[in-house]
């Protein structure tokens, strides 16, 4: 076991280390930060002069151990942009984007469930019907669009939800801070999570679906129905349960890519999180941030998969008892 | 029945008295006018010499001061100064009276020691106004309430560059470790980055970037009280969002109006849309020295001919690009400065049709009859509809037989291009903050030496021009000063160094109650706002 975990930890590094290496090799076609930083009347050797400074002038390979180097010590450096530590700016954006995801992960994760129940079980009624037909157009729209719609229809037209930005703020430690906590906070978060969470839920009702229909042919169902038992418990006691096992799978998965692509509904909402934060210094080529952010999401990705691969570990006995065996 | 019903009315009514009671208590407190006001990106810092950046300044002119300010049809105004000019005796040295009894937001005085900090601070590296006050030798207190800013020479413009150049406190400065402008490099975060401690009508009562900043009144103001008392600043960076807000009453004034919406928010209820000129002219230019241009298959340098610049002006068509690319929003114009500035002529405005015929005669005297290929360089997210505009002209020039290659793309990848002088053909937009010509010269046209011509990328020398410009800078008699700037202008448009498309407009949209004009360099004060 132990030795299982060290040798995925050490894969993790591995990872870490080439997705830093990929992004530095590709912030050199992003473009010059000095533009951005400095006013139009700069001259040319102040410009040449703050480059040499920031050691932008340095070869690839310098840059990238010095980036490396510093941050295994918890240092990344300052933002060019808004000249703030970038491992403070990038903890005070990540509960924003935190609490997006996971709103709009556990609203997926309902709704999906629950849309891909009832279509199941009621195939061919008009409500089943249209809800496959929406959940296709939901799927097929680009995320922008269906957040634009909704600022529009909810924000503009009816005046029931804020279009932009997360509301009123609290904090709950020294550093996290929730909208969760208030009013307007909740209100913010409906458009951004629904938009967010739109296609994971259209894709964990599919799976339900899917799964549910396999199942409800198999043997054990007939037996249940032949026992006598209610069809509640057929369908929610034995059906639903040996569906779920591929949909945790999936939805556990899907946070982190809901936290990774949150970029656009973030830019679209104003929503002050690491994503609309990564979008503006792309903008701005701000290195030190662009660098900070995507080593933060291969953290996430390479977490999420380590937690999952233990999980299975401990779930799935056969694993263990292979494990075993080949160990004889 | 009955009684349930009778029961639900009262309860309405009750509703309802609370309602008109809530409704009388703010129309009671009236004096409070809360502003909500959005734009596209945030100021980049609060500190006030750290950047030379439109938003950032536009941010900190409510919370510091300038010696002197600009008024929205581009002339100086008595601030923290309440005059200025040249000494008598020395004409290199510019005197300063400063206000007295302003005060700073934590309570102490400004006195002129804060100005000569100020001034020294904003004129020393890192800072990123710096290059505004190269000619300043030293900053002297005189006394109590005149500053003495001696200059290497004659420098009649100076005070032009203190229109954005903010006092702060010494002793603040001071105790918080900020006595210096902060500096990238350093790799830590400066005090001055959030917090503030300046002289203007607002303080900084909440920072929380690129989320909401929150300005609250100073009471202790030297000046009138402003209608506004608290302004609540929310960077919006998505166009649609940033309208739809306006829309839904959640913000009350869009600063950055995207052009494809003017028309529309023009026609609804209750929102209000004001124009103005922005100090900022948008032009093509062009390698007019190189030998051969790297992106052509031309024989030699087809710019290099005066013939091949003219029939581009010919075909150019300014008015079409002002109706379909910018839908009505913008001054064409040929002169390739802002109207405001001073050496601006109405013949320099001035275009005529575009003329295929000639301008095809032009190209065949000029060897170039079959035409040539080039790349145009362009930046798609800098100024309105850049890329739309190079589009434009890459159909107008295909006209004559040129055919263009468009390279768009992301401004941090494009402005390197002129700088390194990469570029054979390009686009330009460009302001001048000191409303004069010679920014203009000092920074396009003359020869790239020094700090001069540091966006000249079209390789243009010419060293009599040079010695003229050079001149612009220390002459006093201003009439004879303007004579020079006209005939450098002649020589400038003869030689058509610049292909020049328009200026811009800024529009700013607003509830319909406010009144709010636009200000020429895009910095709108909310102290001149007033409600109907």
């Amino acid at each position: 076991m132990i030795a299982f975990i060290l040798r995925r930890l050490v894969q993790s590094v591995i990872v870490m280390l080439t997705v830093a290496l990929v992004a530095f090799s590709l912030f050199r076609f992003v473009g010059d930060p000095i533009a951005s930083m400095v006013g139009q009347e700069t001259t040319l050797a102040e410009r040449a002069e703050l480059r040499e400074a920031l050691g932008l002038n340095d070869p690839f390979i310098v840059q990238f151990w010095s980036f490396v180097a510093r941050a295994a010590t918890g240092d990344f450096g300052i933002s060019y942009r808004l000249q703030q530590p970038v491992m403070e700016l990038i903890l005070s954006r990540l509960p924003a984007t935190l609490e997006l995801a996971l709103v709009s992960g556990i609203l997926a994760f309902l709704f999906g469930v629950g849309f891909g129940v009832y279509t199941a079980l009621r195939r061919g009624n008009w409500l089943s019907g249209s809800i496959m037909t929406i959940s296709l157009i939901g799927v097929s729209l680009p995320t922008f669009l269906i957040g634009v719609l909704l600022i529009w229809v909810f924000a503009v037209e009816l005046q029931w939800l804020p279009s932009f930005g997360r509301g009123d703020t609290v904090y709950i430690g020294d550093w996290w801070r929730t909208g969760l906590l208030t009013e307007s906070g909740r209100a913010s978060l409906i458009l951004p999570a629904i938009t967010l969470g739109l296609y994971q839920m259209t894709l964990i009702m599919r799976l339900v679906r899917a799964e549910m229909l396999e199942v409800l042919r198999t043997d054990y169902i007939k037996f249940a129905r032949a026992r006598g038992l209610s069809n509640r418990a057929v369908h929610f006691g034995h059906a639903l349960k040996n569906t779920l096992v591929p949909v945790i799978t999936i939805t556990g998965l899907q946070m982190g890519s809901i936290i990774a692509f949150s970029i656009i509904t973030e830019t679209v909402f104003q929503w002050p999180g690491v994503g609309a934060l990564f979008i503006r210094s792309v903008q701005f080529v701000d290195v030190p941030v662009m660098a900070a952010y995507l080593m933060l999401i291969a953290l996430v990705f390479v977490v999420i998969n380590l937690v999952v691969d233990l999980l299975y570990y401990a779930v799935d006995p056969r694993l263990r008892v292979d494990r075993a065996n080949a160990r004889h | 029945m009955t009684t349930k019903r009778l029961l639900r009315s009262a309860r309405t009514g009750l509703v309802m008295s609370t309602a008109a009671a809530a409704l009388m208590l703010t129309t009671v407190a009236v004096d409070a006018e809360t502003l909500r006001w959005a734009r596209v990106g945030d100021a980049l810092t609060m500190d006030p010499h750290s950047q030379n950046e439109g938003p950032t300044h536009t941010l900190n002119h409510h919370i510091y001061e300038t010696l002197v300010g600009r008024a929205v049809d581009g002339a100086l105004t008595p601030r923290l100064a309440t005059d200025w000019g040249i000494s008598d005796d020395d004409e290199t040295v510019w005197v300063f009276t400063i206000r007295e009894g302003v005060k700073f937001h934590d309570g102490s005085d400004m006195t002129v020691e804060d100005v000569v900090f100020s001034l020294d601070r904003a004129r020393t590296t890192p800072s990123g106004m710096a290059a505004l006050h190269a000619a300043v030798e030293e900053v002297t207190a005189v006394d109590d309430t005149t500053v003495h800013v001696r200059m290497s020479g004659p420098a009649p413009l100076y005070v032009q560059n203190l229109t954005n150049t903010f006092i702060m406190s010494k002793a603040w400065a001071e105790a918080n470790g900020v006595e210096t402008a902060p500096n990238f490099a350093a790799g830590e975060e400066a005090y001055s980055v959030r917090n503030t401690n300046g002289t203007g009508p607002y303080m900084l009562v909440e920072r929380d970037p690129e989320v909401r900043t929150v300005l609250q009144v100073f009471e202790d103001h030297w000046d009138a009280a402003p209608e506004v008392t608290e302004i609540i600043y929310t960077p919006i960076s998505e166009a649609a969002t940033r309208v739809a807000a306006l829309l839904s009453g959640e913000v009350d004034i869009v600063q950055d109006v995207p052009v494809q919406d003017i028309a529309r928010l023009e026609q609804t209820d209750g929102i209000r849309v004001v124009r103005g000129p922005e100090n900022r002219n948008i032009f093509f230019s062009y390698d007019m020295a190189s030998d051969s241009l790297a992106s052509s298959n031309a024989e030699g340098n087809p710019f290099a001919s005066p013939e091949v610049r003219e029939a581009m002006s010919l075909v150019i068509d300014r008015n079409a690009i002002q109706q379909v690319v910018m839908r009505g929003e913008s001054q064409p114009s040929a002169a390739p400065l802002p109207p405001f500035v001073n050496g601006w002529t109405e013949e320099m405005h001035a275009f005529g049709d575009p003329d295929l015929a000639r301008a095809q005669e032009l190209m065949a005297e000029a060897g170039y009859g079959d035409g040539f290929s080039v790349q145009l360089d362009c930046p798609n997210d800098r100024y309105l509809n850049d890329e739309a505009i190079c589009q434009a002209l890459v159909g107008m020039l295909a006209r004559i037989g040129v055919s263009v290659d468009l390279n768009a793309q992301t401004r941090s990848l494009h402005f390197p291009l002129i700088e390194n002088w990469e570029t054979d053909f390009y686009l330009l937009g460009w302001g001048v903050p000191t409303f004069d010509s010679q920014y203009v010269f000092d920074f396009l046209v003359h020869s790239r030496e020094g700090s001069y011509g540091a966006f000249n990328g079209s390789r243009y020398s010419n060293p009599e021009l040079d010695a003229k410009i050079e001149a612009l800078a220390t002459m006093t008699d201003l009439e004879e000063r303007d004579a020079l700037i006209a005939e450098i202008w002649d020589e400038v448009m003869e030689e058509r160094i610049f292909l020049n498309v328009h200026n811009q407009v800024l529009a700013y949209a607003m509830r319909d109650d406010i009144n709010l004009d636009v200000h020429p360099e895009n910095q709108p004060r909310m102290t001149t706002v007033t409600f109907d």
